[in-house]
């Protein structure tokens, strides 16, 4: 029934919207980041545990739709063991793929984030897979106040 | 009970309803936000241009003529729709929003004071928030907030409490946007003007769902859009009672508003024009009168009739998915059918149902504070218009059913 929107919806989303990865509050963590998204409401605390500028371990908490709790539990897993400008960089790639500005992107640059880049044929739900990364972003610049889509 | 509305008719009048989309017949549920239009208002715009236009209340030119005949003749349309006293009492603004702050800065900043207080409830719209705090801002007023219950009613004891010898004017949604509770408004009303209290109500909703009569009602200000009324987006309406009206300073300085005006001083127009300063929205506004025609061809007490029907049915229907959370369950209910499902977000219904060709809304439906009463961060919100069908809404539950399948 709903055929059209398998490229949105891949069996990979679902699994991690209905167990989320990494789904905790992190004791004394380094950098603690409040994502919201004021176009539909969700909210999501982002923790990151830091040595030197390694990311040792990351997790979050809040609701949010499938392709933002997904999105936010593949990225706490990719980013673990990933330095600052590793993950900065992780996130421009990711960026770009769904915003669809490269086309011909390698997926593979990506790694298992290449299941979200079905979002760049829905405009209205790009944010909600960025959500996580602008909040991971604001966390690696150290910004304490919390952050928004808009 | 037969319903002297013939919905196949209706819907033939409604080009938009024959589009497909992503190859699917449109069902159209999202008119709480806006609804569609029909032939005789698209018609009416482009006739205006075709033949009538020019810049109204200015010319001597027959073009001019012409068009202000139509443009103040919508308004008299709207007063008889409403069955406002005066045409004096109809002000065009560009909708609901800018009425509401309109009066928050007219009547607002030379009626209220530091220590003042406005009353408004927990289930308005951020238009009915928003201007008030600004209003609160400027004057050192206080907004208070009549709490509503978990069917999404306003508690009328608590509202009534809240009104106090320092309340100076009562703001109040007829029917909420995101449960569709009609308030007892003609009590708050009265209730009100028992201590003396002017009452705005914000009709937005309200309007294309049943007759309206301020008169009845006995507001001091009622405000409405045009847009969620099938007629224009651009075009709203304020209602005020004269005396008000009178007494408010104008809201902003242009042409058309002034009678004369000198680098000394300046003589403001008479009502309704002292509040319509410059060229205003002359084709929406058309458009305006036209749907008004157009529904009262209809009968808004058959539109009201038809429509409880359809709600009825669509709340018979989603009470029976499992998982499903209705949202707003008002005894005294319009035709919005706001629900939640277990470990779905709204925004995933939204774009799940978008591919079967249903539109719905998802999100706080600019209500941020009514969804914080229910403790979620949004809803998905089926909003029924005259041109649905039962047969629209089984094509909605066998959607949702469908998704909670998918989901899993």
């Amino acid at each position: 029934m709903f055929d059209d929107l398998r490229d949105l919806y891949q069996e990979v989303i679902f699994d991690h919207n209905r167990n989320p990865r990494n789904f905790r509050v992190m004791e004394s963590p380094d950098r603690k980041v409040e994502g919201f998204n004021p176009l539909c409401g969700d909210r999501l605390t982002l923790y990151l545990k830091m040595d030197g500028d390694t990311i040792t371990d990351a997790s979050f908490q809040g609701s949010g739709c499938a392709i933002s709790t997904a999105s936010v539990s593949l990225m706490t897993e990719i980013v673990k063991g990933k330095t600052e400008q590793e993950a900065e960089d992780l996130f421009k790639k990711f960026h770009e793929m769904t915003t669809g500005k490269d086309e011909q992107m390698n997926l593979e640059a990506v790694g298992k984030l290449a299941v979200l880049a079905g979002v760049r044929e829905y405009p209205a739900r790009v944010k909600c897979a960025t959500l996580a990364w602008h909040t991971l972003d604001a966390a690696l610049k150290n910004e304490q106040k919390s952050i928004s889509t808009e | 009970m037969t319903i002297a509305l013939d919905v196949n008719r209706i819907r033939a009048d409604f080009p938009i309803l024959a589009e497909k989309i992503r190859n699917k017949p449109l069902v159209y549920l999202d008119n709480a936000a806006s609804c569609q239009k029909p032939q005789a208002v698209i018609d009416s715009i482009v006739h205006l241009y075709s033949h009538d236009y020019a810049n109204v209340h200015r010319g001597v030119h027959t073009l001019s003529v012409r068009s202000t005949d139509k443009f103040e003749g919508a308004r008299a349309k709207v007063k008889d729709f409403i069955n406002a006293a005066s045409e004096k009492e109809i002000i065009f603004v560009r909708g609901a929003t800018e009425a509401i702050n309109l009066v928050a800065q007219s009547y607002g900043r030379t009626h209220i004071q530091a220590g003042d207080e406005i009353l408004i409830t927990a289930m308005e719209h951020h238009s009915n928030i928003v201007p008030w705090q600004i209003l609160c801002q400027q004057t050192g007023a206080i907004l208070k907030v009549a709490p509503i219950n978990l069917q999404g009613e306003l508690i009328y004891d608590e509202f009534e409490k809240l009104i106090s010898d320092k309340t100076r004017l009562v703001s109040v949604v007829h029917m909420s946007n995101a449960l569709g509770t009609i308030n007892p408004v003609k009590r708050i009303v009265a209730a009100a003007h028992a201590k003396g209290i002017p009452v705005l109500l914000d009709g937005a909703q309200a309007i294309p769902h049943m007759a309206v009569d301020v008169q009845d009602l006995d507001c001091d200000f009622y405000v409405f859009s045009g847009h969620k009324l099938y007629a224009p987006s651009g075009i709203g309406v304020l209602y005020g009672k004269q005396a008000l009206l009178e007494a408010m300073p104008p809201y902003q300085g242009g042409g058309d508003m002034i009678r004369k005006v000198t680098f000394e001083e300046t003589e403001y127009n008479v009502l309704p024009y002292k509040f319509e300063a410059g060229t205003p929205n002359i084709a929406d506004v058309v458009g305006l009168g036209a749907a008004i025609d157009y529904l009262n061809a209809i009968g808004m007490n058959n539109i009201a009739a038809y429509e409880a029907e359809l709600l009825d049915y669509a709340t018979t229907k989603a009470r029976q998915i499992k998982g499903l959370r209705i949202i707003g369950e008002a005894e005294h209910k319009g035709a919005i059918l706001a629900f939640v499902l277990d470990r779905i977000h709204p925004h995933d219904i939204g774009t799940m149902l978008d591919s079967l060709g249903i539109a719905v809304r998802a999100g706080h439906h600019c209500a941020m504070p009514v969804m914080d009463v229910f403790k979620i961060p949004a809803t998905a919100r089926a909003s029924f218009a005259m041109y649905n069908t039962k047969e629209e809404i089984d094509v909605l539950m066998k959607g949702i059913e469908s998704l909670i399948e998918v989901f899993g």
